[in-house]
């Protein structure tokens, strides 16, 4: 491991002042804060190799794709990036392993950039919430992740309907899902239900189905579900 | 001022005499008189059309460079592509004359809005695809300044095409020619439907196909809303009037093999207005024919059809208009809202709508069932002897279930092979065709004007070669005929 390092080591010093102020210009991404759960040996690693910081100029393509991913990889903890918004070196070192979770909240990601996302074909658990992009038609794309799908996340996304709601019937491996806070669907409670029915052994979570419910005057909220006395 | 203060019932009879009935009368009508004058000399300052003896604002314009007849889907996409692909801009001047502004009988409206890939020939499986990437695209297409962006209200759901015994060989077929033209596709067996969707009756069904993307139902009035808003922008003219006449000169010239022929050119429409006997000549180089159901009747002002049977003039436009329902039903058990829009082996479809248990669909009617397209009036007894039977069977939750609306509309049937019509005429060298599509051109709306504008504007298809749908082939008798029909 020695040699790459000693490479590296060269190329630090020109590089590191160009990152930082791309970054600055291009408007950075939300810094994490550095939350340092317990030291893995990642943590340990760049520690010890401060110029691993030096090569993330590579990553700068995925930034193309507008995916800035904390994943989880099998058996070990979140990836997530640093304060410049760039990942570890140790990145690299995963390509085989399979990726079991991603979570994409409050990304750019679109149409053509869920391309990257549908060929991780272990993922389990897939957050998309908030996204500004993701709409019906990229949620009929989400079929292909079927077979391993076990937790999608659509909180608060403005342009996901009832109608791409829909066409998650294909994840029949899904245990639970999360469709609160949508603004485009028109009937929240009404939705909630007939995503249930839609999804037998999925826990759908997120809307009270008895919002927008009117109780009668002498009857509780809980017991809207029966027939209302004309 | 004067005229305000005197009391109404008093003395009107004097005061609202026109002027100069009365030789030497001094009329007290300063306001109608200021109002007149202002308006006058408006229309001399510059900026404002000089229509000091009549109003024509109503009318066409005298000089276009193209005029498409009818102002539906089809129209309008020809309209939109020929302002996007025109090589400078304002290069080329566009007239829509549509007969009905309110679009009552207009098959674009009155459609049940559904897009699919499931298609026999390439041709028609890459207009569709084109067709859903303008759709999902369409507020980057159709972006106007300040206007809210279009919600289309796409479901994705999918269209589920059951087969049976004898049709499964060729869905399979259709199957894997859609796969490779890029669509997606899957094929179930009975099982795999029955797990899936456990309310269909699978019996008699030997094969199902699937459409997982790009697939489903949309809401064609806001399609059609906002082609019209973005045409607008960009400059092309609309006219609310009904072409009755074509001016043209012909022209004897010989073919390479010697044979004579007689080229057609039209140099002049003539637009009649509504409820009225006024029509204004419009001098133009090209017409586009996307009149839909009506458009045989423009095809023969045109003189198409005018000859000898059996001779490339005696070849009619063989599009007519065929009536077909659709009715809307509540069912509050059916299927939910994973549902597809179903076409069973009988040729009964239906969809879902909204989220309240309502379903809409039909059936095409068989070649001795067809009803008289004169109007637009529903038969309800169709629907319980030729619709409700087959869906009953089909989905068994149907048995139970209310009728709450129906509608009729017409497609611009091609009873040669249903499918459509497209690029110029060979007589009339200035005519296009864009019709003719048989209850699918909604879907395809956007791949063939962009294919029509490109024919008008370069000469050749450039993008998506249509040539199997040229005019030629029914003198040629070359069919291709569409397998999917629903």
């Amino acid at each position: 491991m020695a040699a790459p390092w000693a490479s590296l080591r060269l190329v630090a010093p020109m590089w590191n002042g160009r990152i930082r102020g791309i970054h600055r210009l291009g408007g950075a991404v939300a810094p994490e804060g550095n939350q340092k759960k317990k030291r893995t040996i990642l943590q340990l690693l760049t520690n010890y190799f401060y110029d691993v910081e030096a090569l993330r100029d590579y990553l700068l393509q995925r930034e193309m794709y507008k995916v800035h991913e904390k994943n989880r990889f099998r058996d070990k903890e979140w990836i997530r990036p640093d304060k410049y918004g760039h990942f570890s070196q140790e990145f690299w070192n995963f390509c085989v392993v399979p990726v079991e979770a991603v979570d994409a909240s409050d990304c750019d990601i679109n149409y053509e950039g869920l391309d990257n996302l549908l060929l991780l074909k272990e993922l389990q658990s897939l957050s998309l919430q908030r996204c500004s992009h993701v709409d019906d038609w990229c949620l009929s794309r989400l079929y292909p992740l079927a077979d391993s799908l076990q937790e999608l996340s659509l909180a608060g996304c403005p342009r996901v309907s009832e109608r791409g709601l829909a066409c998650l019937h294909h994840l029949r491996n899904l245990r639970r899902l999360d469709i609160s806070d949508l603004p485009a669907v028109s009937n929240p409670g009404l939705t909630q239900i007939l995503v249930e029915e839609m999804l037998p052994n999925c826990e759908v979570v997120g809307v009270d189905w008895a919002e927008g419910l009117k109780s009668g005057p002498e009857e509780q909220p809980q017991d809207t579900a029966s027939p209302v006395p004309a | 001022m004067i005229r305000r203060v005197l009391p109404h019932g008093l003395g009107r009879g004097l005061l609202t005499r026109k002027p100069g009935t009365r030789r030497g009368g001094f009329s007290l009508d300063w306001d109608g008189k200021v109002s007149e004058i202002k308006k006058k000399i408006k229309s001399i300052l510059p900026g404002r059309s000089c229509d000091l003896l009549q109003d024509t604002s109503h009318l066409p314009p005298e000089h276009s460079d193209v005029v498409i007849v009818g102002g539906g889907v089809l129209g309008l996409s020809v309209a939109y592509w020929l302002k996007k692909l025109e090589s400078r801009r304002g290069a080329i001047r566009v007239l829509v004359v549509e007969r009905d502004h309110t679009y009552s009988q207009a098959s674009t409206g009155l459609s049940v809005g559904g897009i699919c890939q499931q298609f026999s020939l390439p041709e028609n499986i890459q207009l569709s695809l084109f067709s859903a990437s303008f759709l999902r695209n369409i507020n980057e297409y159709l972006a106007v300044v300040d206007a809210p962006p279009l919600d289309l209200r796409f479901s994705p759901s999918g269209y589920l095409l059951l087969a049976s015994e004898k049709d499964a060989a060729a869905m399979e077929s259709n199957v894997k020619v859609q796969r490779q033209v890029g669509a997606k596709i899957s094929l179930m067996s009975p099982d795999q439907l029955r797990n899936k969707f456990p309310w269909i009756n699978t019996e008699g069904v030997a094969l199902a196909s699937y459409g997982m993307e790009d697939e489903g139902w949309f809401d064609p009035w806001c399609l059609l809303q906002g082609l019209r808003r973005k045409v607008q922008s960009l400059g092309v003219l609309f006219c609310q009037g009904e072409v009755t006449r074509f001016v043209s000169s012909s022209q004897r010239m010989l073919t390479t093999d010697d044979k004579a022929v007689v080229l057609k050119r039209i140099h002049k429409v003539h637009v009649k207005m509504d409820c009225s006997l006024e029509y204004q000549p419009v001098e133009c180089a090209i017409v586009v024919n996307a009149a839909g159901a009506w458009s045989a009747q423009i095809a023969a002002l045109a003189g198409i059809g005018e000859g000898p049977p059996g001779t490339l003039q005696g070849t009619k436009l063989p599009v007519e208009p065929r009536k077909r329902y659709v009715y809307v039903w509540h069912c509050p058990q059916g299927p939910g809202l994973e549902t597809p829009l179903v076409a069973d082996t009988s040729g009964a479809y239906f969809r879902r709508e909204g989220l309240g248990s309502n379903y809409l669909g039909g059936r095409s009617p068989t070649e001795q069932e067809e009803p008289d397209p004169a109007n637009l009036e529903v038969d309800h007894d169709f629907f319980q002897d030729k619709v409700w039977p087959h869906l009953a069977l089909r989905i068994p939750a149907f048995e139970t279930l209310k009728v709450q609306s129906a509608w009729a509309s017409y497609y611009d049937y091609n009873t040669f092979d249903q499918n459509g019509v497209v690029g110029p005429h060979p007589l009339v060298a200035n005519m296009y065709f864009a019709t003719g599509f048989s209850g699918h051109g909604l879907q395809q709306a956007p791949g063939v004007g962009r294919a029509v504008a490109e024919m008008i504007l370069k000469g050749r298809f450039q993008t998506i070669d249509l040539s199997p749908f040229l005019f030629t082939r029914f003198y040629l008798g070359e069919k291709i005929q569409e397998n999917n029909i629903i």
